[in-house]
């Protein structure tokens, strides 16, 4: 720990308490420092509560043991510091895709002129021109989540939380958004933590991965995964595969555990 | 063009039922006491509208339906969703409400005359307590099935408590809570007219038995086919409320 970090995680235990059924340890002794602007991802095989460690960084979940500090003050709520894109949007469905994205802004107190300039150029950002009027029912998934990220970029949260959010996408959409992505985060820097359970999109998009143990989850390992250009040019490269191939050994034993563990 | 056709075949069984009722008093298969032709009723409704017995005593009658169900639907959907936030009122008040729900809410009748006597008080009392019950439980049940993630996200965004229950609790309840209203738009008719037609000096219930123990009959089918009409009509009207509140939803 250098003390850089923007986002620090402290020895943080986190117990699962189902209303019926026993309480399940989810997080154990979870430490990670997330510089400021650095794009990381949280890799791990499903039910290894790399989603529950995102949202006690969001303040959704009370932290139980352990610390979590964002710019040196513990977390204790969700504030808009820290914007959330969900997997499966979390639009509010009886809003347009113009309202979606003024919601934030509304609640920020922007003066009006303001929002509405600041909606459009998201808006814009993410290519929605001509839907703007669109209810989310009458969307793609695809833009469903351009939605949703525009939304969460509107009101300029200096961390992004993304939990798995083009895990419901197709394929091709998926490999476009998350250039996507890397194009809108290389023109508004922005810190992000990215949970995931795919190995490629983890390598593609993060400068550096976390692998996660499954459960109790743990940081298994940090392996940096900075190339030098970040297109989907790479994907094919030598030092691409090498490192998908490096990270997936060590996630593979953690699904099979996985997998174990659900079957008994 | 289409539509109006399609429209018109989906009223054809009331033509013909119509078509047949007249047939069968006319022919006095039926004493025609007991089932007048329906020119007569027509002609007796003509009657009641201009010598305004039938708006006098719809107005009574309009007056206190609404104001029942307004109420309830005030008030029971707010307890709803209160309830579906707060667990300690859910704890007091759900019992209530699973209580009351199976007892015939026409029961109450002299138990709200009692209270409050044989004017629109007792009527507005009565349909309010009934129609309460099913937009209590519609807007309960839509509030519980908030969406975790919206209610998160709104959150991170900056709403506060009361922003939250305005801004996501109550537009995720809507699907349910209009379902609720619904039923107790028919529930408000239901309990209105057998109100006024057990103890009332004024409304369509009053009318409808006073014409009928006169020996009014055709003036008595009269009243019964305009309630029959405009519960028909109200219905048809929240629908497309309903459609235009939903549009969001496809």
């Amino acid at each position: 720990m250098d003390g850089k970090g923007q986002i620090v995680v402290e020895r943080v235990n986190h117990t699962y308490r189902p209303p019926r059924g026993r309480t399940v340890l989810a997080l154990s002794d979870i430490s990670l420092e997330v510089r400021p602007r650095e794009f990381l991802a949280l890799l791990g095989p499903s039910g290894c509560g790399k989603s529950t460690l995102l949202y006690l960084v969001g303040g959704f979940l009370p932290t139980e043991a352990g610390r979590i500090l964002v710019e040196g003050k513990p977390v204790t709520a969700p504030g808009p510091d820290r914007g959330i894109v969900f997997q499966h949007f979390a639009l509010f469905p009886w809003k347009t895709v113009r309202t979606n994205i003024l919601y934030g802004l509304e609640r920020q107190g922007l003066p009006r002129p303001e929002r509405e300039k600041r909606a459009q150029a998201f808006i814009d950002l993410v290519g929605l021109n001509g839907f703007e009027e669109s209810y989310p029912s009458q969307l793609s998934g695809g833009m469903k989540q351009r939605t949703a990220i525009a939304r969460t970029l509107a009101f300029d949260p200096s961390i992004l939380l993304m939990d798995e959010p083009f895990g419901a996408l197709d394929a091709q959409t998926r490999l476009l958004m998350q250039t996507e992505l890397l194009n809108i985060w290389k023109r508004t820097p922005k810190t992000v933590i990215f949970v995931t359970h795919d190995v490629q999109e983890a390598v593609y998009l993060a400068e550096r991965v976390a692998v996660m143990s499954a459960r109790p989850g743990r940081i298994k390992k940090i392996v940096e995964t900075k190339f030098g250009a970040r297109d989907p040019s790479i994907l094919r490269s030598k030092e691409f595969v090498e490192k998908v191939d490096e990270i997936w050994n060590l996630v593979r034993d953690e699904a099979i555990k996985a997998q174990e563990t659900k079957a008994s | 063009m289409q539509g109006m056709t399609q429209t018109g075949f989906r009223y054809l069984p009331l033509v013909l039922l119509a078509l047949g009722w007249e047939a069968v008093a006319r022919l006095n298969i039926i004493d025609s006491q007991a089932l007048p032709p329906l020119t007569h009723i027509a002609t007796a409704w003509v009657d009641l509208v201009r010598d305004g017995e039938l708006v006098d005593n719809g107005a009574s009658s309009l007056y206190r339906g609404s104001m029942g169900l307004l109420l309830a639907v005030v008030v029971g959907g707010s307890l709803g969703i209160l309830m579906a936030r707060w667990r300690l009122l859910d704890v007091f008040v759900n019992p209530l409400v699973e209580l009351f729900y199976p007892l015939p809410k026409s029961a109450l009748i002299p138990v709200t005359v009692l209270w409050l006597g044989f004017g629109d008080g007792s009527k507005i009392l009565l349909i309010f307590l009934g129609c309460m019950i099913p937009v209590t439980i519609g807007a309960y049940n839509g509030a519980r099935g908030s969406d975790q993630a919206l209610v998160w996200s709104a959150r991170s965004m900056g709403a506060n408590r009361l922003r939250l229950l305005w801004d996501v609790v109550v537009p995720s309840a809507l699907p349910e809570l209009l379902n609720g209203i619904r039923t107790a738009l028919a529930l408000a008719f239901i309990l209105l007219v057998s109100s006024e037609l057990i103890v009332s000096q004024q409304g369509f219930g009053y009318l409808i038995g006073y014409l009928g123990s006169t020996g009014a009959y055709e003036g008595m089918y009269a009243v019964v086919l305009t309630v029959a009409f405009l519960g028909f009509a109200a219905d048809r009207l929240y629908q497309l409320l309903m459609q235009w509140l939903l549009q969001w939803r496809e």
